[in-house]
């Protein structure tokens, strides 16, 4: 018999699932709090958000490795970025700099699934949602990671984005309010961690509008 | 033919070895978080895939004033990694300016080193679990041999994340006297000895506040095989002999 070892994997899937939605003058970003692997919950109380600058947040999902070496980059990034032009990047900019970032490990991946959000240079909400390889799109909401196949389904129907195929183009940003995108944010959540196993245990609401940046927390369920 | 000598284009790193698994390793580690630090425990079993081969390896060191380093996984990947801090430690002395690296400093480092030892595709094979007090600052984190990483009240390797967390989960709070956090790591190594094969009865509890760093001498926790699930555990059990 051949001799059995343990054998390794340069990834894994922490799982968690991560929502952002555009409104004329705000952005919703939200993700939950669990971080897993296979079966274990490794801890209920890590955050998949990250400010990359005044106006813009990154919520990703995938191997919680890789997504921290990615914050860090663009981090880092963003503080040469200030340090040359004196403010701070904008939204648009930065989710150019997200999918190049992405593009340039095309052959070793960062295993990580992003939604990025935030207001661009008129104040208006937008939404870029990104693979893990760096093709990324502007839309007006958006889901990404282990509960994705059962949130967007349900932003679809609730919001119904115009097609991107219609011409003059439409508006991506939704109609709803911002304290209804922040309640759809909940229910979307709610729903996701009753059949979701990597989804749970605590979401993180984001709300960036011309007034700044505000966080609030709720409970999800912890089996 | 530029095939037949590629040692010269690949460079030095082209005959030496890679740990494609782990020779001789330990098992879980338990910390936690309690009312005046961080308290941590191991056995002191050293496997060699199936044969319980040492029996006296330290899997707990501490790191600098404010640390205190676990580890589970490859033993000769732990020492090495303990070369690593050793030096970080020294060349952080030599400044002699007063300031020292703390828990926080000491997690993030490991943190990138395991990391970039993945990216090159040589893992250091260890889960290290790092604890430590600073300015009264409680600190306790994990990190993966693949470079996942995070900080939480009670952290477990390998078994323990399956066996431990869930009685930890249970009964930890913020509040733990020092001889109930004993008590609840106790607790955690006598089920991880009875369930865990490569499990020793021989622990190492390590106990680190704002005052230092103390590593128990190495003692034995009384067990009771006596147990009826232990007596005819297929007892019950329909469709097993």
């Amino acid at each position: 018999m051949a001799k059995q070892h343990a054998n390794w994997s340069p990834y894994d899937n922490n799982g968690g699932s991560c929502v952002a939605i555009a409104g004329a003058d705000y952005c919703v970003i939200a993700a939950d709090t669990r971080m897993s692997t296979g079966y274990n919950i490794l801890t209920r109380d890590y955050s998949k958000i990250c400010k990359l600058a005044d106006k813009c947040v990154m919520a990703s999902s995938g191997f919680q490795a890789d997504v921290k070496a990615l914050q860090k980059h663009l981090g880092a990034r963003h503080l040469i970025y200030q340090h040359q032009h004196n403010k701070q990047m904008s939204c648009p900019a930065m989710a150019q700099l997200l999918s190049n970032t992405l593009y340039y490990k095309r052959f070793f991946p960062y295993y990580s699934f992003n939604v990025l959000g935030g207001l661009d240079n008129e104040g208006k909400g937008c939404v870029f949602t990104y693979d893990a390889v760096g093709s990324y799109e502007k839309v007006g909401y958006s889901s990404q990671g282990s509960g994705s196949t059962l949130i967007m389904p349900f932003l679809d129907n609730q919001l119904k984005s115009p097609s991107p195929l219609l011409l003059p183009a439409q508006d991506a940003v939704t109609p709803l309010a911002e304290d209804e995108a922040v309640d759809l944010v909940k229910t979307v959540f709610a729903s996701a961690s009753e059949r979701d196993i990597y989804t749970g245990d605590k979401l993180e609401i984001v709300v960036i509008n011309a007034d700044g940046l505000r966080r609030e927390y709720i409970d999800l369920r912890k089996d | 033919m530029a095939s037949k000598q590629p040692d010269a284009l690949l460079g030095p790193e082209s005959d030496s070895q890679r740990t494609q698994y782990p020779y001789v390793t330990g098992t879980s580690v338990v910390a936690i978080k309690y009312k005046d630090g961080i308290l941590m425990a191991s056995d002191m079993g050293g496997s060699y895939g199936s044969t319980l081969r040492y029996k006296s390896v330290e899997r707990i060191k501490p790191i600098g004033k404010h640390s205190l380093l676990g580890a589970s996984g490859e033993i000769s990947d732990f020492q090495e990694i303990l070369r690593y801090l050793d030096e970080l430690i020294l060349y952080d002395n030599m400044w002699d300016d007063g300031n020292s690296l703390g828990p926080k400093e000491v997690h993030n480092y490991l943190t990138r080193i395991m990391y970039n030892r993945r990216n090159k595709f040589n893992p250091l094979w260890n889960s290290l679990v790092l604890g430590g007090v600073k300015n009264g600052q409680k600190y306790l984190g994990t990190v993966s041999m693949i470079g996942v990483n995070f900080e939480d009240n009670h952290v477990a390797s390998g078994f323990g994340n399956h066996l431990a967390r869930p009685i930890l989960r249970q009964e930890w709070h913020e509040n733990l006297s020092f001889e109930d956090g004993v008590r609840l790591l106790e607790k955690c190594m006598l089920v991880l000895l009875y369930r865990d094969r490569s499990a020793i009865n021989k622990f190492q509890i390590a106990k680190i506040t704002d005052e230092g760093v103390t590593i128990h001498q190495p003692y034995s926790l009384k067990t009771n095989w006596e147990f009826s699930a232990f007596q005819n555990p297929s007892q019950g059990a329909v469709g097993t002999w």
